[in-house]
């Protein structure tokens, strides 16, 4: 039972991770760009959730809905005022450019508020655990199951039933083909950094909840794990964001349940150099030569 | 209907269009004709809006649009099939359809030009929900230019549409691009294939280089030595 347990830990934790590497995956899909303060999208979004728990007494839901709205518009600002004007540079530059925008805002949080940590409150949702075959399941990881389920559902109705999510195909399949659609291709683009922050700030406020303490630079590491979730799913590839998410978190679980617990961290970047190594392209990926 | 007068294009310090002026008046089918690398298709390009000129003018139906966006340019009813087809095979046949109605709010008439469309290509309705990339090259020419009749537009730019198609099916695809020039859309024509274009153009121009050299009915360059030369094999 104990190895179930170890599951639906991982489990919580992957949903998490696949929340942020979504972000990660549709932006690259769309602008061939690794976008590196997508972790700090995060970190901004569990303090909007915290500031709206704390100060004004909001409950977790609207918390939760005020935290991505904020991060949509802050992911738009990113890519108005960072990525938009480097569209046609070189990928290098972009990426660079991706770094000093994250190391931008982690300091200018610090700068803003101080580097202290802050604590979510335990007593947000009350919620009861759940006893299932001698399992308990918190009521936490239930909640964060369900928001994150309910979010990806969400995703995947917008990507492939509305109007914007067959633009947002279009324009990451073809831009100037989009383009003689009539597709507005900016626009396009903008939309899907503000879905990607708006997960990712979903993802803040769910971790805020989880794990309880914040601060400035709590985005790095769960970042970098999404973009590693990314990777294994098959980067540009949406429902490889999600189950790559999901399995690293399990992954973790159960290094973490075998003892190896000090090893967490570490077995992220070990799947990283696996899969670049035997099969770069991805889980979900078809192993293909990049166009030239 | 379009007006195009001595257009400037460049690829950094390439100039691929120098000077190019062309006319296409309402009902016709214009042909654009050319060896590899003349400009047909950046002047197709620039005539979207996917690429702007440094100088010159292009003028659709008294607006000016050299310079203008894309999607403005389709939204005034100018469609083109870009060169290899350039199908969203991502995606199904009916969603490639859908995106080519992407301005449109009238659903009704929206439901009747698929209509329209599945008729001219029966083959798209037997195959609209498989993925467009697994449709046979022909199936995704006849997609390409259905996507953009769904746009309604009255100047349609065709580059060329019959690229490694088998000679049936070039016979086929010309025929069905007379019968859109009779349903009322004007059609601009970049064919390497001159002698089926001519067959059915209405007028010419001959680009070589990045100009314009030559230029008339269509049954006058048909008959031109030069010409005949040059795009027409001998004989
Ligand atoms: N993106 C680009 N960058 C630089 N040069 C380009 C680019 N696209 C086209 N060119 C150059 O511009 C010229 C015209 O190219 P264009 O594609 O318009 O020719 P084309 O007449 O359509 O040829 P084809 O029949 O082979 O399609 C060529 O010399 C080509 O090398
Ligand atoms: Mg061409």
């Amino acid at each position: 039972m104990e190895i179930i347990q170890q599951l639906v830990n991982g489990v919580s934790l992957g949903s998490i991770y696949a929340l942020i590497a979504l972000g990660y995956t549709m932006v690259y899909g769309i602008v061939k760009l690794i976008n590196f303060a997508h972790g700090d999208v995060f970190m901004v979004g569990a303090f909007i959730g915290f500031y709206c728990i704390s100060i004004f007494h909001l409950g977790f839901f609207p918390a939760l809905v005020i935290a991505m709205v904020a991060c949509a518009i802050f992911g738009v600002l990113i890519e108005r005022i960072a990525y938009k004007p480097l569209r046609n540079a070189t990928r290098i530059a972009a990426l660079i450019t991706a770094i000093g925008v994250s190391l931008f805002i982690e300091y200018g949080t610090i700068y803003a508020r101080g580097a202290q940590p802050e604590a979510y409150p335990s007593n947000i949702v009350p919620l009861k655990s759940l006893e299932l075959f001698g399992v308990k399941i918190s009521g936490q990881s239930l909640l964060i199951l369900g928001t994150s389920v309910f979010l990806m559902i969400l995703l995947q109705f917008i990507v492939h039933k509305t109007k914007i999510g067959k633009a947002m195909r279009a324009v990451s399949h073809d831009m100037d083909a989009a383009r003689l659609m009539g597709i507005n291709v900016n626009n396009t683009i903008s939309a899907t950094f503000a879905i990607g922050s708006a997960l990712a700030g979903a993802a803040g406020v769910i971790f805020g909840m989880y794990y309880t303490k914040i601060e400035p630079l709590m985005g790095i590491i769960p970042g970098l794990k999404a973009f590693v979730a990314a990777v294994l799913g098959g980067i540009g590839i949406i429902p490889g964001a999600m189950t790559g998410g999901l399995l690293l978190g399990v992954i973790e679980a159960l290094v973490s349940a075998s003892g190896y617990s000090l090893w967490r961290d570490g077995v992220a970047f070990v799947v990283l150099i696996l899969i670049l190594i035997f099969r770069p392209a991805g889980l979900f990926g078809k192993n293909v030569r990049e166009k030239v | 209907m379009l007006k195009i007068n001595d257009i400037n294009v460049y690829y950094g310090n390439i100039h691929a269009l120098k000077g190019v002026s062309l006319d296409i008046n309402q009902g016709e089918i214009v042909t654009l004709i050319g060896a590899n690398g003349a400009g047909k298709s950046t002047l197709l390009k620039t005539i979207s809006g996917l690429l702007k000129p440094k100088n010159g003018e292009i003028v659709f139906e008294d607006e000016h649009i050299a310079g203008k966006v894309p999607q403005l340019i389709v939204k005034r009813g100018l469609g083109q099939v870009p060169e290899g087809r350039r199908v969203f095979s991502n995606m199904s046949v009916e969603e490639n359809l859908e995106l080519g109605a992407y301005l449109r709010k009238d659903k009704k008439g929206i439901r009747e030009d698929f209509e329209k469309v599945y008729q001219l290509f029966p083959r798209l309705l037997e195959r609209r929900k498989q993925l467009s990339g697994t449709l046979s090259g022909g199936e995704q020419q006849m997609l390409a230019m259905g996507r953009a009749l769904m746009g309604q537009p009255r100047l349609l730019l065709l580059d060329e549409p019959s690229m490694g198609l088998a000679p049936l099916l070039v016979k086929q695809i010309f025929n069905i691009i007379e019968e859109i020039n009779k349903t009322g859309t004007t059609i601009l024509l970049v064919e390497q294939n001159a002698n089926m274009a001519l067959s059915i153009a209405d007028r010419a121009y001959v680009i070589e280089t990045g100009k314009i050299v030559a230029s008339g009915s269509a049954e006058e360059l048909s008959a031109s030595d030069q010409i005949r030369n040059a795009y027409l094999g001998g004989h």
